[in-house]
């Protein structure tokens, strides 16, 4: 058995992590499903508190960023970005395939 | 030839804010078919309809597929900075397409009758059957390169034949035009709430600002799906192209938050103002204010406002 990673990543409405889900990224890491871009118009939850209630550990969240003097009404990426994981036991071996 | 129909104010305030507009089954059918035959006739796999002199039997691959089309098409090698106007002869399909009213004028409104043509291409996302893996949808990007400017250019894009749901149509996010990213580093944004995809009949035009996210999708229908796009960049400012006779010269400034009303969904400060479902909450209310200015391009008048969003800040008594 070993481990992969799956990655979720949610983009927020603010930077409470209990806002709602703007949009949203899924990586497996285990082959087992495949995303794209386009693949689902619902988010996977409605905040990001509930990914965290589903069992996803937060490992990286967006810090604040001051707006730069002169260009403050400039918009430009998503600003509330949380990428959380889930490790899963798979007895799948390591792949080959590079078609990813 | 027919005078171009130019957009109305309602319409342009519609793009300013979302960035696009649509015209659904807006080519004649004999059009749609006729360019579907200058393109080569892809036989039964066009938009899942047979031709009659289709070779049930010749596979739909990308290797032969464009060079065919190139080879056989009337679709114009034309270099980019080409006046319009002599892009594309008048008897061609394209050429009676471009002519049409709705589409004339809406180019004309929003860049100018005197435009210069970009670049086009055939788009065709294939079937799994003629694909050596599973199909996959397009990245989310925004076309071109980083691009900061007020003027813009506009994407024409044409679906010739009907696009169904599991065609993979273009998928697009309203009112992302004004937001400045470098191109595919808005990959990671798989989906957003808001985004559409399009389904559509026969002969469909939508009509974006170059700065509008969007991505191919995945076909898994068993046809092709044919797209063409056109990019046409403007010559002379953007100002009052369109058909101004419905434009209020004096917008009123009208109450905001308390209400004893709700306000009038047609005026343009209420489309300026109507969130997308995507926005952040803070930066959603930039997004009115990058509205705004680039309304008060379009009509060149810098006293314009709606619901104070940019008087607030632009006040500095002395």
């Amino acid at each position: 058995m070993s481990l992969r990673q799956q990655v979720l990543v949610l983009y927020l409405k603010s930077s409470a992590l209990d806002t709602e889900v703007a949009a949203w990224a899924t990586y497996d890491g285990t082959g087992h499903t495949r995303h794209m871009a386009g693949d689902t118009d619902t988010p996977p939850y409605r905040t990001g508190l509930g990914a965290l209630k589903d069992g996803w550990r937060l490992i990286q969240a967006s810090s604040l960023q001051p707006h730069a003097a002169g260009d403050e009404f400039r918009t430009s990426y998503l600003k509330y970005e949380f990428f959380f994981e889930k490790l899963i036991e798979t007895d799948a071996p390591a792949s080959e395939n590079t078609d990813e | 030839m027919s005078e171009p129909e130019l957009l109305n104010t309602r319409q342009m305030a519609q793009f300013a804010a979302r960035g696009f507009l649509r015209f659904d089954g807006a080519v004649p059918a004999e059009l749609n078919q006729g360019f579907l035959d200058d393109i080569g006739r892809a036989g039964k796999h066009a938009g899942g309809h047979a031709s009659e002199d289709s070779n049930e039997n010749e596979p739909a691959n990308i290797e032969e597929l464009y060079p065919r089309i190139m080879a056989s098409s009337t679709i114009p090698v034309v270099p980019a900075g080409t006046p319009f106007c002599k892009t594309y002869p008048a008897d061609s399909a394209l050429g009676r397409i471009l002519a049409l009213p709705i589409l004339s004028g809406a180019i004309r409104s929003l860049v100018g009758e005197n435009c210069v043509f970009d670049h086009h291409f055939l788009h065709i996302a294939f079937p799994p059957n003629a694909l050596s893996k599973p199909p996959r949808s397009q990245n989310t990007h925004q076309d071109s390169t980083i691009d900061p400017r007020r003027a813009f250019d506009i994407q024409i894009l044409y679906y010739p034949h009907a696009v169904t749901s599991n065609m993979g149509g273009t998928r697009f996010v309203p009112g992302t035009h004004l937001r400045i990213v470098s191109e595919a580093a808005i990959a990671r944004y798989q989906n957003m709430v808001g985004q559409q995809h399009v389904v559509c009949a026969a002969g469909t035009l939508l009509i974006m600002h170059h700065g509008l996210w969007h991505g191919g999708g995945a076909n898994t229908s068993q046809a092709l799906r044919y797209m063409f796009k056109i990019r046409l960049c403007p010559t002379a400012p953007q100002i009052r192209l369109w058909d101004t006779s419905d434009l209020d010269e004096e917008p009123a400034q009208r109450p905001i938050f308390w209400l004893d009303h709700e306000p009038d969904p047609q005026s343009v400060q209420t489309i300026l103002t109507t969130p997308e479902p995507w926005q952040e909450a803070d930066t959603g209310r930039l997004e009115y204010l990058n509205r705004i200015r680039f309304w008060r391009y379009l009509i060149d008048d810098e006293s314009f406002d709606a619901d104070y969003w940019l008087t607030r800040v632009e006040n500095e008594p002395v």
